[in-house]
């Protein structure tokens, strides 16, 4: 569980986040959706330990991150994964190298255990047979599905993902939403996505943060989306017409 | 405000070099590492330093030669004076300002490189290092510099006396009698130390401005040319600094 406490986060004059509080609960897919500018990518930076909140604490579990001293930051971030909006994968390593990357860093796994637990990762995200192709050798939904194999190799307990799906075509984008809800599930990880897709929203979000201009404007389940009366969360959620009929049909129901 | 920002910078660079030695990976990993930055940086330069430091050693052997009009003067003074131009220098200072236009380019562009696309924010998030991990290979291999600079110096005087004695301008025993008068052998302990400091500019400054940067696939290219121009500069300014301390 990762519980934010008023974090409030400023660059140069302006002040991006302005006392932002709430709780990620572990093993659901923790959703923060907002307009671009809202603080969502900042309060994800934040979260990740890039960016330090001039206010507030941010604990993992009880760990307050301000009060760890540098090494039990870094030894918290190897209980961390992260999957990038660019994938972020390192171009000069194969496929196998990248996902195997955490391993070699941070456990004393002899090559052959390493080579076992890549396998067994790549193929849970259905990726069998690219070990040994480099990341522009492979295709945007495969470089995604690669980011989530390095990002959950070294069993994380805590899962952050920046737009997961930018950038994908519909079905891989439900594909990786699907990965990224079962893996969550199976491990009991507190996985936090930062999106502004719609369809992630309905199709695996078990607890949503809105957003807007730095504050936090809404929170609920998914459920709750659907019958909110909060003006922002509804210009912002069913500003299309097909999430309106969505809407309309669910109420009907 | 300009100086302001230079000092800021100035204090940053040190404290880069802090983060650099702090918090160590594992030494099974960064073996790998440093032998990769010695091909990167180290062998894959070894062909244009040859190539250069034989030419320019040539050209100064016949352009002495050329100059030597008073037949006082001994011809003796053509592997003199290309000894001393390539050894005090050619070879370690402007093979060093080549040097910073092609392994400072190359280093500040991998690392920017790899800013721009998220991947040191990845290291970050992993728990790794990023500074020990991506700069401190290459400082270590550039602690083999001075093995290029001394091929570069071999390579040089050896042009010298292939341009000096194939294009006819001396005999072979007065540009090697003109090498050995006067050697000072301080003077190729001077070269070296000047090598050893200009390796350690040619590593991390390169690296501080690929690290720092901010912006897209543009700004690695200015960071590559703002990064020559500092190592340049820098290269120059030591150059003369320890020319002073060491030789008067």
């Amino acid at each position: 569980m990762i519980e934010i406490k008023n974090i409030e986060k400023s660059f140069g004059e302006t002040k991006i986040l302005k006392g932002v509080s709430t709780i990620f609960e572990a093993g659901k897919t923790n959703l923060i959706i907002g307009q671009s500018g809202s603080g969502k990518t900042v309060l994800l930076k934040s979260l990740l330990g890039i960016h330090t909140p001039e206010v507030g604490t941010i604990s993992f579990d009880g760990r307050i991150y301000s009060d760890l001293n540098s090494d039990e930051k870094r030894e918290l971030r190897t209980e961390i994964g992260m999957l990038f909006q660019g994938s972020a994968l390192f171009d000069s390593m194969t496929v196998s190298e990248n996902v195997g990357f955490p391993l070699k860093m941070f456990t004393n796994d002899n090559k052959k255990k390493i080579k076992e637990r890549v396998d067994f990762v790549l193929e849970r995200v259905a990726l069998v047979g690219a070990h040994n192709k480099l990341p522009s050798e492979i295709s945007g939904g495969m470089q995604k599905r690669v980011a989530i194999a390095r990002a959950i190799v070294n069993n994380p307990k805590y899962l952050f993902c920046d737009e997961p799906n930018s950038g994908l075509d519909p079905n891989t984008a439900t594909l990786i939403d699907n990965l990224i809800r079962e893996i969550t599930e199976e491990y009991n990880i507190t996985t936090v996505i930062n999106t502004h897709d719609m369809n992630s929203v309905m199709e695996i979000g078990k607890k949503i943060v809105f957003l807007k201009n730095g504050l936090k404007e809404w929170e609920g389940t998914k459920e709750e989306i659907f019958r909110t009366d909060n003006e922002a969360v509804v210009d912002f959620v069913y500003s299309s017409n097909l999430f309106k009929k969505v809407r309309e049909a669910y109420l009907k129901e | 405000m300009m100086l302001l920002r230079y000092l800021s910078q100035i204090g940053k660079y040190f404290l880069m070099w802090k983060e650099i030695f702090s918090k160590q990976t594992k030494w099974s990993v960064m073996r790998g590492l440093i032998f990769k930055e010695i091909d990167d940086l180290i062998i894959d330069s070894l062909g244009i330093v040859a190539f250069i430091s034989f030419f320019v050693g040539g050209v100064v052997s016949i352009q002495t030669a050329l100059n030597l009009n008073n037949p006082l003067i001994p011809k003796t003074l053509i592997g003199y004076a290309t000894r001393e131009s390539v050894i005090l220098e050619f070879a370690p200072t402007f093979i060093s300002v080549i040097m910073a236009g092609k392994m400072g380019s190359f280093i500040t562009s991998s690392i920017g490189s790899m800013r721009v696309t998220e991947q040191i924010d990845a290291l970050e998030v992993m728990g790794v290092n990023s500074l020990n991990y991506l700069v401190f290979p290459k400082l270590i291999a550039v602690l083999l510099y001075p093995f290029v600079i001394g091929i570069s110096m071999f390579l040089g005087v050896f042009g010298g006396y292939i341009a000096a004695v194939y294009g006819g301008f001396g005999a072979s025993s007065d540009f090697i009698d003109g090498l050995q008068i006067n050697f000072e052998p301080f003077h190729v302990t001077y070269a070296f130390i000047k090598t050893f400091i200009f390796g350690i500019l040619l590593a991390s400054i390169p690296a501080f401005h690929g690290y720092y940067m901010k912006g897209g696939a543009l700004e690695v290219g200015k960071a590559s040319t703002v990064a020559f121009v500092w190592t340049s500069v820098l290269i120059i300014l030591v150059n003369y600094i320890l020319t002073q301390l060491l030789l008067t």
